[in-house]
């Protein structure tokens, strides 16, 4: 491997967890500070390894230099060490005796820590997404400003924004009791949620980094899974939905970055591995007395692992999104819950129901319409592509309805 | 919008009443996709839950008999929240209920907006 790979893959893996670790140990108000040293360390990698080579434990080397600068900066900084002790984990030591612990146990807690301080509803799911792409994946500002198609300028202000926010309500960098985790558990699961999404219907044509956002998600994910306070059955759901979507990654674009629908997707690019783990994990989720969006969601994309068209898996598609609209209304779940209808109950029932919808500035809304009237009425079914067209924005989009008219016309 | 609250009554007490606990059963499937398709609407304020065929009915002087259908064979066998425009719309909606054809009935009463 190349050193700068390597130091490129360390810097993944290993920045988040110093800073982590720090965070946890400073607290809240001392973000940046942590986020010096950890940098610092990197930096002095890069300038050491490329006189003196690369160590035989670069982790362990890293970890140790991240120490040290701790501790000289404890030392040198008395007004720090002044300022920090209030809140500071290990107030009463002399900083010669300051412990940074870099276990595996400790790291796990701090990042779980962390994602719960990052995801705290003080900010808005926006910032949330934002700031858990740079503080717990270490990913760099311009590498989120490209997930979101949006410049490094709108990204550095909006998680400077956040931290300042979260400093201002002083959150605590800590683990949630047993009495919170319900409560607080649901919007760490929603941001989760959106970061995975983000990955997985960016329209940006970056691959690699849409597939990395969707992995850091599943990361995540797994490390609230591997705590037992956290290990709750929405979060096996949540996992299992993720997992179920991953599986068509390779099957959803073309060569060319574009969208394939599942309808013309090949089916033998679906990721089985992934499809098992989905099982496996929806499973996992089936205890308990709740069932969650995650649970019905999962259980929508374990139907769609199906290819063929049996009257058993459209049915019970059309029950979860019925139930999964009873529980919470969302547009794309009634739209779909629509094309579901359709298949089992045919496109008259269906297209009685899609006009009762009133999702009028939705292009999705129009081109289910679209899809609803062809071969019934094709001339209705022309007219609803084209108001499609005119209401998507998204080049992507816009191409797809294209195709549909296409389709249609020839 | 106004707020309107459906309630379902049926026969629950008559030997051979309907609908029969095989047509109820036969429903279940038809009832998620009404409650679906009007969640689906946006229109759906709460779910209807699933009552148990027990209960009691309270009066005076600590009068509690059982059934909540002592005397009447309308017995509440669920209810549930809409949105609404009027009353010409909630109507609509209630007869979509899939269990009108074995002898239930929906109520409709429009919760009065407060001031």
């Amino acid at each position: 491997m190349k050193d700068s790979q390597l130091l490129h893959n360390l810097f993944r893996t290993e920045y988040r967890k110093l800073v982590s670790v720090l965070c946890y140990l400073f607290g809240i108000k001392h973000i940046e500070i942590a986020e010096d040293i950890v940098s610092d360390t990197f930096l002095a990698a890069t300038e050491t390894w490329s006189l003196k080579g690369i160590p035989d434990n670069p982790t362990a080397w890293l970890y140790t230099v991240a120490k040290n600068k701790t501790k000289n900066h404890l030392k040198r900084n008395v007004f720090f060490e002044q300022k920090l002790s209030p809140e500071f984990k290990y107030a009463a030591q002399k900083s010669e005796e300051i412990v940074i612990d870099l276990s595996a146990r400790n790291i796990a807690d701090s990042q779980l820590a962390m994602i719960f301080t990052v995801c705290d509803p003080c900010i808005s799911t926006e910032s949330q997404v934002a700031l858990a792409l740079n503080l717990l994946c270490g990913f760099g500002i311009r590498e989120i400003a490209d997930a979101f198609l949006t410049n490094k300028e709108v990204i550095y202000k909006r998680i400077n924004r956040a931290k300042e926010k979260l400093k201002a309500e002083n959150i605590k960098i800590q683990q949630p009791t047993i009495l919170e985790i319900n409560d607080r558990l649901e919007p760490v699961l929603t941001t989760l949620y959106l970061l995975f999404s983000e990955g997985y219907y960016s329209s940006s044509q970056n691959t690699i980094l849409r597939k990395d956002l969707c992995a850091e998600a599943m990361r995540l994910v797994h490390l609230l899974m591997e705590n037992k306070a956290t290990n709750k059955p929405s979060v096996n759901a949540l996992f299992s939905l993720m997992s179920f979507h991953s599986s068509r990654f390779d099957a959803r674009t073309n060569e060319k970055g574009e969208i394939v629908l599942y309808d013309d997707q090949d089916e033998t690019k679906w990721n089985q591995e992934l499809i098992i783990q989905g099982t496996y994990f929806l499973n996992q989720a089936s205890t308990g007395d709740r069932i969650t969006r995650y649970h019905l969601e999962a259980g929508i994309a374990y139907w769609h692992t199906q290819k063929e068209d049996t009257d058993e898996k459209w049915d019970n598609i059309l029950q979860l999104y019925n139930s999964l609209l009873i529980l919470e209304y969302s547009p794309i779940a009634a739209l779909n819950r629509t094309f579901a209808l359709a298949k089992v109950h045919g496109k008259e029932k269906a297209i009685q129901e899609a006009e009762k919808l009133n999702l009028k500035d939705n292009h999705f809304y129009f081109s289910l319409l679209g899809h609803l009237y062809t071969d019934f009425d094709n001339q209705t079914a022309l007219a609803h592509f084209n108001t499609a067209f005119k209401l998507a924005k998204l080049e992507t989009d816009r191409k797809t309805i294209t195709e549909n008219i296409k389709k249609l016309v020839y | 919008m106004n707020e309107f609250v459906l309630i379902i009554r049926r026969d629950m007490i008559s030997k051979d009443a309907t609908p029969s606990p095989e047509q109820m059963q036969a429903a279940i499937k038809p009832f998620q996709d009404w409650i679906g398709g009007i969640a689906a609407q946006n229109k759906l304020v709460a779910p209807p839950k699933r009552w148990d065929s027990d209960g009691r009915v309270v009066k005076e002087d600590n009068v509690v008999t059982n059934g909540p259908y002592a005397e009447i064979k309308e017995s509440v066998g669920g209810l549930f929240l809409i949105r609404a425009e009027n009353y010409e719309e909630a109507v609509e909606i209630a007869k979509g209920c899939p269990i009108l054809k074995w002898g239930a009935s929906v109520e409709v009463r429009m919760a009065v907006p407060t001031e």
